[in-house]
């Protein structure tokens, strides 16, 4: 059986707590919103990328359950100073985690998720899947020039 | 209320429960406290063995063989239009058609309504608190005939603003929309009331019934309205399988939706002939298996004692509401003075998604979400809530196991 504090681990209570780099941009030059249907949960992504490509600033607001909220925060932490070209593969990965059923072995050296590790419980929970990788969506419709992502 | 009880009514849960085989199973260890009952409820073993009866012994199309199986499934099959439409107390059993299930049955009428009754600048008035079902087929019932869809606000309470339903009922009123029971806030509605307005000014009514069937008594007649429609699964009986009642007169007048067999008299290149009601509506084989297990759950539940059912099942939800209050934090959400069977709340700093994988840890299963009324959700300022709808075997300490579980949601995440 699958322990609940698997799920809700403290780094994920936490960041749901307070939400790190959470709120606006002042001046951002990427921005998507995000939308699950299932559950009616919204969020904002801002970014601030420079002319190298490096995302140097991003936020997000809006609302949602304690895995959406948690990932959203944990996902600004782990893209902040990297470039639109290490984002992408970034995303691959962690959506790899969330979706393989066994414990891939593909959490350490160049591939480590970091903090995002954090998340691996959510693998457990077909449904809550969305709720993880909504931020993630937004901000690659973001970096793609789109306004809006849905998780369907 | 009324004169003294004379006999405290004894309605044996236990029992009852026994006879639903599914609560005894284990969820993530624990006993399953199932309090999703709006989404479907479970099925006592009479429905589940008529299905079985029906497969090994009955099988056959129904209105199409001379042969011996063919009539057997057939008169089991209209048996059960005569037990609904006894069970909802409609006219004639003609005025039962069988469809999928509420849905289709809205579905069905929207769709026949926009051939001959809807024209452009009419209106189509439903309420702020209907289900997705009774929603969608009327905007496109509108997109399609140029009727406008106009909407009964509710009040914070989530009940039928009855003022502003006088205000916009009119003589463009074409078609009223009313959900009996909402799923969301278990508000029971003055639907005969609203039946009554509307007819005065030449609307037809449809009442979505889903919700009611498995907690109210019903009487379409009493209710006086054009179309009822239900769904079986809601009320103990198996998915694929439902009702409309309309009234007769209405239904003669209406064209049929879909085509195909069972549902014409002659059919020719040229032109084909329907056939009469019901079958007019009831186009291709039927859920010949669902409408006999749904038959099968109508006789169980009639046969129940009514009054010390819905003692029982008021008192569970009084006591749910009562016991929630102990929980810091949390919010009912929709405290209509007339509820069935449905307690939708809200915690503060927990997402309703959470408490909904935290409680089921607990063997607990509600649901979470915008329960398909995303309007309601909208009017209420909430993305979604958290919902415990009862049924007739749930039990005060199945609540308590709820509450239980709610404090240790508190305790994660709050
Ligand atoms: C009030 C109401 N109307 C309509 C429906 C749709 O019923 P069904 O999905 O059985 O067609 C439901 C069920 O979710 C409901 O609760």
């Amino acid at each position: 059986m699958f322990a609940l504090k698997d799920l809700y681990q403290e780094v994920i209570v936490d960041h749901n707590r307070a939400p790190r780099n959470f709120g606006h941009l002042a001046a951002p030059t990427h921005r998507a919103e995000g939308f699950n249907p299932l559950c009616g949960d919204r969020l904002t992504i801002e970014l601030a990328v420079d002319a190298d490509g490096v995302i140097r600033e991003l936020a997000f607001d809006g609302q949602g359950c304690a895995i959406s909220v948690a990932s959203a925060s944990l996902m600004t932490e782990a893209v902040k100073g990297r470039t639109l070209a290490e984002a992408e593969p970034l995303f691959e990965r962690f959506h790899t985690m969330l979706t393989t059923a066994v414990e891939v072995d593909l959490l350490n050296g160049d591939d480590s998720l970091g903090k995002l590790e954090a998340l691996a419980g959510v693998r457990a929970y077909p449904s809550r899947v969305k709720c993880a990788t909504l931020c993630w969506h937004a901000l690659r419709s973001a970096l793609h020039g789109e306004t809006g992502a849905t998780t369907e | 209320m009324s004169a003294p009880l004379l006999r405290q009514p004894v309605f044996n849960v236990e029992s009852l429960r026994g006879q639903f085989p599914i609560l005894a199973t284990r969820v993530h260890g624990q006993p399953l406290v199932y309090l999703d009952n709006a989404a479907t409820t479970q099925k006592p073993d009479r429905v589940i063995d008529a299905l079985a009866h029906y497969y090994r012994h009955q099988n056959a199309n129904v209105h199409r063989g001379v042969h011996h199986l063919s009539e057997v499934a057939t008169s089991a099959y209209e048996a059960v239009r005569e037990k609904v439409r006894r069970f909802l107390n409609a006219r004639e059993t003609r005025e039962v058609i069988f469809t999928r299930g509420t849905t289709e049955a809205i579905n069905l009428v929207a769709q026949s309504l926009s051939g001959h009754w809807l024209r452009p600048g009419d209106e189509v008035l439903i309420s702020w608190m209907e289900h997705h079902s009774n929603i969608v087929p009327w905007q496109m019932a509108c997109a399609r005939t140029g009727a406008v869809l106009k909407v009964i606000p509710m009040t914070d309470a989530g009940e039928i603003d009855l003022d502003a339903a006088r205000r916009l009922i009119s003589e463009r009123t074409r078609v009223l929309g009313i959900v009996h029971v909402s799923n969301a806030l278990g508000t029971v509605n003055p639907v005969t009331e609203l039946t009554r307005l509307a007819h005065d000014a030449g609307a037809l009514v449809l009442v979505d019934g889903a919700q009611a069937v498995a907690h109210l008594p019903v009487d379409v007649q009493a209710i006086d309205c054009d179309f009822y429609v239900c769904s079986g699964h809601k009320q103990y009986g198996p998915t694929g399988v439902g009702a409309l009642i309309g009234r007769a007169s209405v239904l003669e007048r209406m064209p049929p939706w879909q085509g195909g067999g069972d549902m014409i008299r002659a059919v020719r290149f040229e032109g084909t002939e329907y056939t009469d009601l019901p079958y007019r509506f009831e186009a291709g084989t039927p859920s010949i298996a669902e409408v006999i297990g749904w038959g099968a759950a109508i006789d169980w539940f009639e046969d129940l004692d009514h009054d010390a059912l819905r003692t029982h099942e008021d008192a569970v939800l009084r006591y749910a509401e009562e016991r929630a209050s102990e929980v810091p934090g949390l919010r009912l959400v929709g405290t209509a003075a007339r509820k069935v069977g449905v307690m939708s709340f809200v915690i503060d700093g927990v997402h309703p998604h959470d408490l909904g994988t935290i409680v089921d840890h607990h063997g607990v299963a509600i649901r979470t979400g915008h329960h398909c009324a995303m309007p309601v959700m909208e009017r209420l300022g909430l993305p979604a809530t958290a919902r415990a709808s009862f049924a007739l075997y749930n039990t005060r300490q199945e609540v308590d196991t709820l509450i239980t579980a709610l404090l240790a949601a508190r305790e994660v995440l709050a």
